[in-house]
């Protein structure tokens, strides 16, 4: 029954998903790439690509997308459903707890430990993306005659735009997709 | 906030629902533009919700899991009306994205092939890995800056545990839980005997 299946998974992304939309990435990698094999690593990176360019948040982006590749439109509702029900129970109980103790000290606590892991998990999910926007592909061993050096250039660009002059994501995504239309159909 | 009494349940709910709606119908860049954009609306143009327990609401969101523009909303919401008024939030977060990506998945599967919306993406994937990367960069660097020990040794760990080693991540934040929870009680029966020695 792929719809269970599809609640399932996503349940478990929006659940294991601390610290907001990018937190959600490695879950969707592992289980949406690894586990289940229902998208590819291109797609993946196209989803992120859809995402940072829409409104909305990242898992809920990621969720509608697959979920309507795997399972038509109702798999997309079913997927977005599974990602936000954890968060519709966990953040009630929590308030409920607050509004009656006013203190979250303990959740706070775990969260704190939790984040330097999530950024490690968010550093490997961003190493598959930075490997493939490199050289097609993410699996070892790579070789170094495939490198595209086009998007090196282009990567380049963007880190400098959003160092040095604080560009949005969404600036990035419009000035690198207009440079790969040009350069890309040129050469 | 004395009005709120008067307001009938239907205006609440319609006026929840709509803020909600617009809010996640026209913020690009997700949970960390839109929070900001949540309390200025409900804080300052509403003034539904004062701005320390605001303060408190955002923490608690992002301390659950999931996107935090959706807990924060359903935060919201259910300090407003209950649980009935975060089931009102919620929708008025997720309706929004969920029928413009789904729209756009279809857009994509129909011009994927195409050879200039194939080179548009392509360059655009460089794009993505910047951000990425800047993401990573940001968020490491406030770890390290903190100069603690503990949790610059659970980052590298996972780190290594994760790309080399392939570990399933949910045993990687269980074990960072785990010590999250332990230098929790360790601090707080700190302060206790600092508390009793005085």
């Amino acid at each position: 029954m792929i719809y269970f299946e599809l609640l399932l998974s996503f349940f478990q992304i929006g659940l294991f998903s601390f610290g907001g939309g990018y937190a959600a990435l490695p879950l969707i990698e592992q289980e949406l790439i690894h586990v289940q094999g229902w998208i590819t690593n291109q797609q993946f990176i196209d989803i992120l690509t859809l995402s940072e360019m829409t409104p909305g948040p990242i898992a809920i982006n990621a969720a509608t997308f697959s979920g309507n590749q795997i399972a038509g439109i109702m798999g997309g509702v079913i997927a977005t459903v599974g990602v936000s029900l954890p968060s519709v129970i966990i953040v009630q109980l929590l308030a409920y707890f607050y509004f009656k103790y006013k203190n979250i000290t303990m959740v706070q606590g775990i969260i704190q430990g939790l984040r330097p892991a999530v950024v490690a998990l968010i550093a490997s999910a961003g190493l598959t993306i930075f490997l493939t926007a490199m050289f097609g592909h993410s699996d070892w061993p790579l070789d170094l005659g495939e490198i595209n050096y086009v998007s090196i250039l282009f990567f380049a660009v963007a880190i400098f735009l959003m160092r040095k002059y604080k560009a949005s994501p969404i600036h990035v995504m419009v000035i690198t997709g207009v440079l790969g239309g040009i350069v890309y159909s040129i050469i | 906030m004395e009005n709120m009494e008067n307001m009938d349940k239907k205006t609440l709910y319609t006026t929840l629902f709509k803020s909600t709606f617009f809010l996640s119908m026209f913020t690009f860049g997700g949970g960390y533009v839109i929070v900001p954009l949540m309390e200025k609306k409900f804080v300052n143009e509403l003034g539904w919700i004062d701005e320390d327990e605001m303060l408190d609401l955002i923490a608690l969101g992002q301390s659950s899991p999931g996107p935090i523009a959706v807990n924060t909303s359903i935060l919201i919401g259910y300090r407003m009306a209950g649980v009935v008024g975060a089931m009102v939030t919620v929708l008025g977060t997720i309706i929004p994205p969920l029928v413009i990506m789904t729209a756009l998945t279809y857009v994509y599967i129909a011009v994927r092939d195409n050879v200039l919306v194939n080179n548009v993406l392509l360059g655009m994937q460089a794009g993505v890995a910047a951000i990425i990367v800047n993401v990573v960069y940001n968020m490491g660097k406030r770890i390290v800056v903190q100069k603690k020990i503990i949790p610059i040794i659970v980052m590298i760990a996972a780190l290594v545990a994760g790309i080399i080693y392939q570990v399933n991540i949910l045993w990687l934040l269980l074990f960072s839980g785990i010590i999250g929870a332990l230098t929790t009680i360790w601090k707080l029966k700190y302060e206790n005997d600092k508390e009793d020695d005085k």
